[in-house]
């Protein structure tokens, strides 16, 4: 397959004139914004990757008055830290995507709810709300954002888990349908996108669709910021036009002897040297939040394992029953198979019980254990097992 | 209408329906577990996962609306290998010694066990992996997390039905429980001891504390007479245990097999219903007057009921400020128990430290109850063992008695007797229509205005029922009273109590007289009751409790010949002296954490 290479793009940080780019937005409709943002391809920077016109499109129809929009800035999948980098330098962007966003669903009201841990930005940010608050005044513009802190659970990333917690309530997930854009945060229609969705919002009102689609693929349209990790000269954050394969990102930031990559963090995907030319890092291939770590050959996959199971086995809400006793029974499974206490063909039933706990989970943590798991298991079966 | 197909039968249900009450109309079965008739939906179990032809993942049937065009299979390869799985996973977490288990052969675990996950699991044991604790604080209940499975049927119920919220969710992930306010033990939390989670918890994590062994000891004592008492709401229930279906009538039966399990004297907590009656209904009007004759300020009205001991604890935790509003009277358990080491000792001429009292309840709450303080009067504790409708059950099975076959017979005389008010007690809203009979019928002469005496108002299982009751024609002693519109309000279950206090205390309401039991539909839906229980089986009982009463030949109170015999040979009139050292008593302010 035919990809665009890797190149290194600079939009998300590139300094813009907030006040220029609502002015434009406030003076289309709705259903402009919507039609923009559908037509640009988007899909949210989280990691799911929902079409965020298509959840705006739905939240906006919404008959209810009151309806909300939420940033989601609990950045905790392991190894991703874009979010972090985004509001500490352009924090004005993520508000003003959120204020682009308030128009195209009708929401008065934004709630920004930051990772426990980020909370030393918090000053900072409020600074820079303020000022925030004051452009839309005098843009005249009727939209207010507030902060919600976390307190430190994954679990509460996951979009109804991060509504209960805003509500006071215990960080457990909903049950689906009803979906966030009917029934959200407080139970109103809710728009939920990942900071690094909202500022790519920005960028699109300012420069057009159509411009911003000539970047990345077909399935997955324009740049996107990784934070990269792991055996790496060079850990950071890099913005990266979409399309390039695993072996284009590894030239750039392998440290030559990579033998895996974790794409998406704990709850991604594991591809090892031999698939690194014939996968796509996108919607095409494997999607990511932003999560790229890089393993050498003196990692042992199994820790790197143990390791992700051990994280979700703490950090499943503990709600539903595959997640809280699946989680616990690979972590035990994979210690027995290291230790030689069960055959290596468990790894077999260790991984059906993946696939259950993939179909028969409550929401996306339990349902993406299975994504590290097969993918590390399949492809370094021998250092799981010796 | 949402039109759908459910392995490949067509169905029609109104939107919203969910796919297991689709699912249910077709009349196929999908198992389920944390899924409860009188909770709301959590969808955790996973238990009823089904498969939508094309979807990437199973959806739980007992949370997932239905939706147009839908193509669900119930019973495909996939959901039978995920369900397998998920039954496998709940057992690796779940001390399953179910030989030993009180909840053998009544556990829900047990039964998805049997059908879906016999044989050999692949799965590891968990429960080793915990530092479980079994917690025996409370005197009502035992709460051993080595057998939960964090269905949270008790935690919905506590803070749905009851308002309480003694449990709740703790922790995540591994380590995730249902825990008490800083994982304090039952007994120093805010909790009344209503035993409803254990009506609910499908495992044997939280069971009720037995006293089996206790009462079988002083049976075979041949220095102690045994006195048994029986509840109202038992009659109606006891049969479930023992092969009835719910509101089948066993009381003859049920004193029969009393008597062969070997109870020395088998008497009816009805008989101490009916005194409570007259001590209750003569402390509301003595209220009443003191407040619109007298204008005493130290006399509260509403009066409250006092029959319902998870009620008595939650207004001592949460509404302490209304203690005087609570009327007086003991329960009629504590009643009875006052009296058996008293009059009845002396009546029938026995040493009253030779007495052992046993009743049996339909509660939780009154395990705790026997065990308060206050409940001494005799000289002795007034109630020494308080079993439940479960454990009689047990014990008539561990007799070896044949119940299906039994001949019913009569209570013993000497608070044997009792009417169709005692009867009723065990119904939302019995209390509140026995005193209307009685107290309107001392006032004005006359029998309340309804037809066959039923007070159809005061009865049926809306959570708060209201009435008012015009009086008219009193009698020269009550003529204060004439034309008063007696309001009257009902409660069962505590958060329909909550209602109603969060009214009086914002000053919005007011009442004279309010009935508040702590479980739904009252004692008939108590925590002690058989299990399972339900909307139907509580409306069951509730009619076959209404059946006694039409059945008896007296039906008011004030009429029960071993009532007003014990006034005339003991206690003199109601409220006199000798009744508030024996049958009335006090309440204890508690924490509100």
């Amino acid at each position: 397959m035919k990809n665009k290479g890797l190149t290194k793009v600079d939009l998300i940080f590139e300094k813009v004139d907030l006040k220029e780019v609502l002015t434009k937005a406030i003076k289309m409709s709705s259903d402009e914004i919507i039609q923009q943002v559908l037509l640009s391809g988007l899909k949210g920077r989280g990691g799911a990757g929902f079409p965020t016109g298509l959840k705006w499109k739905y939240a906006s129809v919404e008959k209810e008055p009151d309806k909300y929009i939420v940033c989601n800035a609990d950045e905790g999948e392991p190894g991703t830290f874009k979010d972090r980098e985004i509001l500490d330098r352009v924090s004005y962007k993520v508000y003003g995507g959120m204020a682009i966003a308030s128009k195209a669903i009708g929401a008065k009201y934004g709630i920004v709810y930051l990772r426990g841990e980020y909370r030393f930005l918090l000053p900072q940010l409020m600074k820079e709300l303020e000022s925030f608050h004051k452009t839309i005044d005098e843009l005249g513009y009727n939209f207010r954002i507030r902060y919600c802190l976390g307190s430190g659970a994954y679990i509460c990333g996951e979009e109804s888990a991060l509504f209960e917690s805003i509500q006071g309530e215990r960080g457990e997930p909903r049950n689906k349908p009803p979906y966030p854009t009917s029934s959200g945060v407080f139970f109103k229609p809710t728009s939920i996108n990942n900071v690094e969705t909202l500022v790519t919002v920005m960028m699109i009102i300012q420069h057009g669709a159509e411009t911003y689609n000539q970047l990345g693929t077909k399935d997955s349209r324009g740049s996107k910021v990784f934070s990269v990790s792991g055996d790496t000269p060079t850990p950071g954050i890099f913005e990266l036009e979409l399309g390039m394969s695993v072996q284009q990102f590894v030239n750039e930031f392998g440290d030559g002897d990579t033998k895996a990559v974790q794409i998406g963090g704990a709850s991604g995907f594991c591809v090892p040297r031999k698939k690194f030319n014939e996968t796509v890092i996108g919607f095409e291939g494997v999607p990511t939040g932003g999560s790229m770590k890089l393993f050498n050959s003196s990692r042992s996959m199994y820790n790197v394992l143990h390791n992700y199971l051990d994280f979700f086995a703490e950090e499943s809400c503990g709600q539903c029953t595959p997640c809280r006793i699946g989680t616990q029974q690979l972590l035990k499974g994979v210690q027995k198979v290291k230790k030689g206490e069960v055959k290596s063909t468990y790894l077999n039933e260790m991984v059906k019980l993946a696939d259950t706990m993939k179909i028969a989970s409550k929401c996306g943590l339990g349902q993406s254990v299975g994504n590290a798991f097969r993918t590390i298991v399949e492809n370094f079966k021998e250092e799981i097992i010796y | 209408m949402i039109n759908l197909y459910i392995n490949d039968q067509f169905v029609s249900v109104p939107a919203g329906t969910t796919l297991l009450a689709a699912a249910e109309k077709l009349k196929i079965r999908i198992p389920t577990l944390c899924n409860h008739p009188d909770l709301c939906v959590a969808g955790n179990c996973r238990v009823c996962v089904v498969e939508q032809r094309g979807a990437r993942t199973l959806m739980a049937a007992c949370c997932t609306p239905v939706s147009e065009g839908m193509d669900i299979h119930t019973n495909t390869l996939k959901v039978r290998n995920a369900r397998k799985h998920i039954v496998e996973l709940l057992l690796s977490e779940h001390r399953s010694d179910c030989t030993r288990c009180y909840k053998n052969t009544k556990c829900e675990l047990q039964a998805l066990a049997n059908e879906f996950a016999f044989g050999d699991t692949i799965f590891f044991d968990l429960v080793e992996d915990h530092a479980y604790l079994i917690d025996r604080s409370s005197p009502s209940f035992i709460k051993d997390d080595s057998k939960c499975i964090r269905c949270q049927r008790c935690v919905r119920t506590c803070s749905e039905l009851q308002y309480i919220s003694a449990i709740a969710v703790a922790n995540k992930g591994a380590h995730q429980k249902i825990s008490s306010f800083h994982n304090r033990p039952m007994s120093h939390v805010v909790c009344t001891n209503c035993g409803q989670c254990v009506n609910r918890c499908p495992t044997g994590a939280l069971v009720e504390k037995t006293y089996i062994d206790q009462v079988w000891d002083a049976i075979y004592d041949p220095d102690k007479h045994v006195v048994v008492q029986t509840a109202p709401a038992v009659r109606v229930a006891l049969g479930e245990d023992l092969g009835y279906d719910p509101g089948e009538r066993v009381t003859g039966k049920m004193v029969t097999a009393l008597r062969q399990v070997g109870f020395d004297s088998v008497l009816d907590t009805d008989f101490s219903a009916d005194l409570t009656i007259m001590e209750e209904g003569t402390e509301l009007l003595t209220r009443l007057k003191k407040v619109l004759v007298d204008g005493d300020k130290k006399t509260r009205i509403p009066m409250f009921t006092s029959c319902s001991p998870g009620w008595v604890k939650f207004i001592e935790h949460k509404y302490p400020e209304f203690l005087p509003n609570l009327s007086t009277c003991k329960s009629p358990q504590q009643m009875f128990g006052a009296l058996a080491k008293t009059y009845f000792a002396k009546k029938r001429k026995l040493d009253p430290s030779k007495i052992v009292s046993v009743s049996v309840m339909p509660c939780t709450a009154k395990k705790f109850e026997a065990d308060r303080p206050e409940m001494r009067a005799s000289g002795f504790k007034d109630i020494d063992y308080v079993l439940t409708t479960r454990e009689l059950a047990v014990m008539i099975k561990q007799a070896g008695i044949d119940f299906r076959i039994l001949k019913p017979s009569s209570y013993d005389s000497i608070m044997g007797e009792s009417t169709g008010a005692g009867v009723i007690f065990g119904a939302t809203g019995g209390v509140m229509e026995a005193a209307l009979r009685t107290a309107y019928e001392i006032v004005t002469g006359r029998e309340v205005p309804f037809s066959n005496l039923n007070i159809t108002p005061v009865r049926g299982l809306d959570g708060v029922k209201e009435a008012t009751i015009k009086i008219e024609g009193c009698t020269s002693d009550w003529k204060f009273l004439e034309g008063v519109e007696l309001k009257v309000a009902i409660a069962h279950g505590l958060t329909n109590a909550n209602k109603i206090m969060k009214g009086i205390r914002q000053g919005k309401t007011q009442y004279h007289f309010i009935e508040i039991m702590a479980c739904p539909g009252g004692c008939i839906g108590g925590g002690g009751q058989p299990i399972p229980t339900s909307m139907t089986i509580r409306e069951n009982r509730i009619k076959a409790i209404y059946a006694e009463d039409e059945h008896m030949v007296l039906r008011k109170s004030h009429e029960n010949p071993d009532v007003m015999a014990i006034y005339k040979e003991f206690l003199d009139r109601p409220n006199s002296h000798k009744s508030h050292e024996l049958l009335h008593t006090h309440y204890v302010e508690r924490d509100d954490y």
